[in-house]
């Protein structure tokens, strides 16, 4: 697989996850931490079907991470990966109806055009 | 300590969790898997267990976990930029350690992105819309 075909993978396993972990996680409320309380945060937690469904998503990502590495260099892998965010934040606007304000979607602008320079 | 400046102090804790955890993992990753030939799924699970790629492991599962937490109450979209430490974390990873020739294009394709996710850095950490005004960062 080329480097590009191995970066879409992973940038779609990671929006995947990201999205969903998000989606559950807030369903769940805030953490707090307290004595005891960590394998019943746990096994709560293993009951979700999104959180479980981001899991497989991120592992898919990661097995591409893996294969990406072994043949890239990390200081290619990593910021190539950053497309993610560009995806990441239109969800976060349209599935999570998180407020996305300009600076922010202009941040999202800068990550695009800062991907496309790692083409060249 | 208010619960305010409780929950800041958690939310800072973790960010630097989430921050260095992350560029560490990927250098031990890239370190044990580089040049490997990956034919099968087998070759996959040869390569987990070796000392670096599970150091690697270890470190993203760190950065999962505290990522997870700090999610359970901060917004994926306040937490994402302020992350973008990592990339030239990991740049200078790349350059200094692994001895990678980084050229010009890639190094401003770099500060790019850094940049795009400087710029919504400040925020606060609750942005939901249906969410009630809440105690995060810059309050």
């Amino acid at each position: 697989m080329t480097q590009w075909a191995l970066v879409a993978l992973i940038v779609a396993g990671t929006v995947a996850g990201d999205t969903l972990q998000s989606l559950e996680m807030k369903r769940h409320g805030e953490i707090h931490f307290r004595a005891g309380g960590l394998g019943r945060i746990v096994a709560t937690l293993a009951m979700k079907k999104y959180l479980i469904l981001a899991i497989v998503c991120m592992a898919i990502s990661f097995f591409a991470f893996m294969t990406l590495v072994a043949q890239a260099d990390l200081s290619f892998a990593v910021p190539a990966t950053a497309a993610s965010f560009v995806f990441d934040t239109v969800l976060a606007r349209y599935l999570l109806r998180e407020r996305v304000d300009a600076k922010r979607w202009l941040g999202a602008a800068l990550v695009a055009g800062g991907v496309a320079l790692l083409a060249l | 300590m208010g619960t305010d400046e409780r929950l800041l102090w958690k939310t800072r804790f973790f960010l630097a969790l989430v921050i260095v955890s992350q560029p560490l993992g990927n250098l031990f990753l890239t370190m044990g898997m580089k040049h490997r030939v990956l034919g099968s799924p087998w070759d996959y699970l040869e390569a987990i267990f070796t000392p670096y790629v599970a150091l690697g492991i270890v470190l993203l599962i760190v950065w999962l976990l505290s990522r997870m937490a700090l999610l359970s109450w901060a917004d994926l979209s306040y937490v994402l930029p302020l992350t973008a430490i990592g990339y030239i974390i990991t740049a200078i990873i790349g350059s200094v350690v692994l001895k990678e020739r980084i050229s010009v294009a890639r190094w401003s394709g770099t500060l790019l992105i850094v940049a795009g996710t400087a710029l919504v850095g400040l925020t606060e950490s609750r942005t939901s819309t249906e969410a009630e005004s809440y105690a995060g960062e810059g309050s």
